[in-house]
């Protein structure tokens, strides 16, 4: 009897969750050494997975079945089963992990060592090491361009973008930014980098087969002082409409069009807002909060913001995953 | 995994030298020199010697910002080195001046008392830079300015209106202040009487240290009675700089208030609890470099000397008159783990900052608190603001 009703339940709870069938959030806290699981179509955290010290930067393998966490105290990266949500395998990372990215060959995964001003390559099926790359100080943001060829870091105090070629893992170029650059994110056709620099206040539009800077992004919104607009996250449309631009302490995300560069909005989120992720049809925009604790959700249609669900202790990054 | 990095090793060493070589054509590779002097008078004895001061606190703060500066010169073709001393007088620190001086050195890191400070700015002349790392007598940014001087280290005035406002917040506006005998505790408490004019709080007792008996034995008979009053209190204010008396406040009052100031809870510019904006990551790499914490006299003399590096990176030169023209520009912004962009001021050359308030264990409060607010940055209302002080250096 008691067994008939636990499979009742059972298929009943499979039952709710599959109408839903919308994808799921990862939010990595970084004071709570957990992941909060969101249901996207609820909007509701439905589960918290506990993992390494200081989760920070995480990421989905190509296929979508593993996620990556740069557990930073731990000084490793843990690759979490999706299908299970438990911990699987650790790979090495170099010291104190804060943000990766995967090449698109799904192997060889680009780590930036926060303390020690390196970049870390790893064979993510072999665990080998294939390069440390010296960078500069407190290297943090980390992007590989959708065509594989370039990996770009961006070293915090010494304001610069590190070109990494992938095919040599040589630095080929080294272009000087605003002070504290830490986000780099590629256009879909690789054409394009954005780059943030939290305490310049700048957004950085670089042409990647040039490598010069085409245009520079300041923000302005009224009643919060200028110093207090710290671009971190960027998100791009893939239709190339917008670039939405985290502006941590300001509490504000910017909405910038990606073609002429004008600013259009500005949303009201949390407090010290970080990362940004759009779901798979891109109706939606997720953003870490650190200082609220919770996850903004940004209505892209109507560039709204149509809920704050609250998770752990200062989130860090945000993935959603677009099969689940 | 450590094999591979060991295989790796010459082929790092390759790629490293391809920069080098890259970078060379970048212009010929750029040497910056740095002096750094430091000479702290004796603070004679003191009661409370259960953590002493460390003696590098300034030199490995510069130390670290040299390495910063180094992993970025790297892929620019510039080169940064720390010419240091630590002088036993002030005599001393003199002649390592005039020996910096004569071998070609017009950028200098000074952790020095302020009437040491003033003679070693008027020696160097105005062709050089000099950053204090170490005085934080007000009169050196209201009145007794150079313009070859710019101060790191903010003055008592940032500090103690960092907590009045903070005091104000709390609505915690009665106030019994506790003031040592030294030159620098009364200082520090007149700024404090100044910041609590500014910020609405009032002093309904303001008692002298008299007492020369050791409080180890005594404290908790001794205190009590000191600090009876006919008033009550919401906080006592201590005014110890040395950190002589002041140890020995908390838990002995006669009233079961909180303790602020020099100790309790103090304003400073730096301290190991600070760990928001990236600040854990500078504090990682101090502690890996100096097996200690960092205290404001190394944050201020890294400040410093990150000031020169930043102005390097971009000005690709390291003439003096440069620097100094750049970090007065709204082009030079000192990122610093503050949360905010630091700049020197352009009447006194004082570098705004954030105030941490903080206790042994814990960070309580940054100031400029949120509500004080200034048409410049809200920096500005700590410290002497431009119609406040008599110097015009730019």
């Amino acid at each position: 009897m008691n067994s008939v009703f636990k499979s009742t339940a059972l298929a009943a709870m499979i039952g709710l969750s599959a109408p839903a069938a919308a994808s799921l959030a990862y939010v990595s806290n970084e004071k709570d050494n957990s992941i909060s699981v969101i249901d996207t179509g609820s909007m509701e955290v439905v589960e918290t997975i506990d993992v390494g010290q200081r989760p920070r930067g995480i990421l989905l393998s190509k296929d979508h079945s593993k996620l990556y966490i740069c557990a930073s105290d731990d000084d490793i990266v843990q690759v979490m089963d999706l299908a299970s949500r438990r911990i699987i395998d650790t790979l090495p990372s170099g010291e104190d992990p804060e943000q990766f990215s995967l090449h698109p060959n799904n192997r060889h995964l680009y780590i930036a060592n926060e303390d020690d001003a390196i970049v870390t390559v790893v064979d993510v099926d072999t665990k080998d090491v294939l390069a440390q790359i010296d960078v500069g100080v407190e290297p943090e943001g980390m992007a590989v361009s959708p065509d594989g060829k370039w990996a770009v870091n961006t070293s915090e105090t010494s304001s610069m973008l590190h070109w990494i070629d992938t095919t040599d893992f040589e630095i080929k170029k080294n272009i000087v930014v605003g002070q504290r650059p830490r986000h780099v994110e590629f256009s879909r056709d690789s054409k394009i980098a954005w780059a943030s620099a939290e305490i310049g206040g700048t957004v950085h539009v670089i042409d990647v087969d040039s490598l010069e800077e085409i245009k520079q992004l300041t923000f302005s919104i009224r009643g919060v002082h200028p110093d207090k607009v710290q671009p971190v996250g960027i998100e791009l449309t893939s239709d190339g409409k917008y670039a939405f631009v985290a502006l941590g302490p300001a509490n504000h995300v910017a909405v910038v069009d990606a073609q002429t560069y004008e600013v259009l909005d500005y949303l009201l989120v949390g407090s010290r807002v970080w990362q940004l992720d759009l779901n798979r049809d891109e109706s939606q925009l997720y953003t870490t909060n650190g200082v609220s604790g919770d996850v903004s959700v940004i209505d892209v249609e109507d560039l709204k913001v149509i809920k704050s669900i609250k998770v752990g202790r200062y989130p860090w990054g945000v993935v959603i995953d677009p099969n689940s | 995994m450590r094999a591979t990095i060991r295989f790796l090793l010459p082929i790092l060493l390759a790629i490293m030298l391809g920069l080098f070589l890259s970078s060379g054509a970048q212009g010929a590779g750029l040497t910056v020199q740095i002096g750094y002097i430091q000479w702290s008078p004796d603070q004679g004895p003191v009661l409370s010697n259960v953590t002493p001061e460390p003696e590098d606190a300034g030199l490995r703060g510069a130390e670290l910002a040299i390495d910063d500066n180094n992993t970025t010169g790297k892929f620019l073709g510039q080169s940064f080195s720390l010419d240091s001393v630590i002088a036993g007088s002030e005599e001393q620190a003199m002649a390592a001046l005039e020996r910096q001086l004569a071998a070609g050195i017009d950028l200098f890191v000074l952790r020095v008392p302020a009437a040491t400070l003033t003679q070693l700015a008027d020696r160097a002349g105005e062709n050089a830079l000099l950053f204090n790392a170490g005085a934080r007598d007000n009169a050196l940014r209201t009145q007794d300015c150079r313009p070859q001087l710019l101060h790191a280290i903010p003055s008592y005035a940032m500090l103690t209106d960092g907590l009045a406002q903070w005091l104000n917040q709390r609505r915690w506006k009665q106030l019994m202040m506790i003031t040592g005998p030294t030159e620098a505790d009364l200082q520090w408490a007149d700024s404090f009487r100044r910041a609590s004019q500014r910020f609405g709080l009032e002093l309904v007792a303001d008692k002298p240290w008299t007492f020369d008996a050791d409080l180890r034995r005594t404290a908790s008979r001794e205190l009590p009675l000191f600090t009876q009053s006919d008033d009550d209190y919401d906080a006592v204010v201590v005014a110890d700089v040395r950190g002589d008396f002041g140890e020995y406040v908390p838990f002995n009052t006669w009233l079961p208030r909180p303790v602020v100031g020099t100790q309790g809870m103090t304003p400073k510019a730096w301290h190991r609890v600070v760990e928001s904006w990236g600040a854990a990551q500078l504090q990682n790499r101090f502690r890996d470099l100096a097996d200690r914490h960092m205290s404001s006299e190394d944050y201020a003399a890294w400040a410093a000397v990150r000031s020169v590096g930043a102005a390097v990176t971009q000005l690709n030169s390291a003439e003096a008159a440069q620097i100094r023209d750049f970090l007065f520009s709204d082009n030079f912004q000192l990122a610093a783990f503050k949360g905010r962009k630091l700049s020197y001021r352009r009447w006194n050359g004082q570098l705004r900052q954030p105030i941490p308030l903080v206790h042994p264990r814990g960070l309580v409060a940054k100031a400029p608190i949120e509500g004080f607010l200034h048409p410049r940055t809200e920096m500005d209302t700590l410290g002497f603001d431009e119609p406040e002080s008599q110097c015009r250096i730019n």
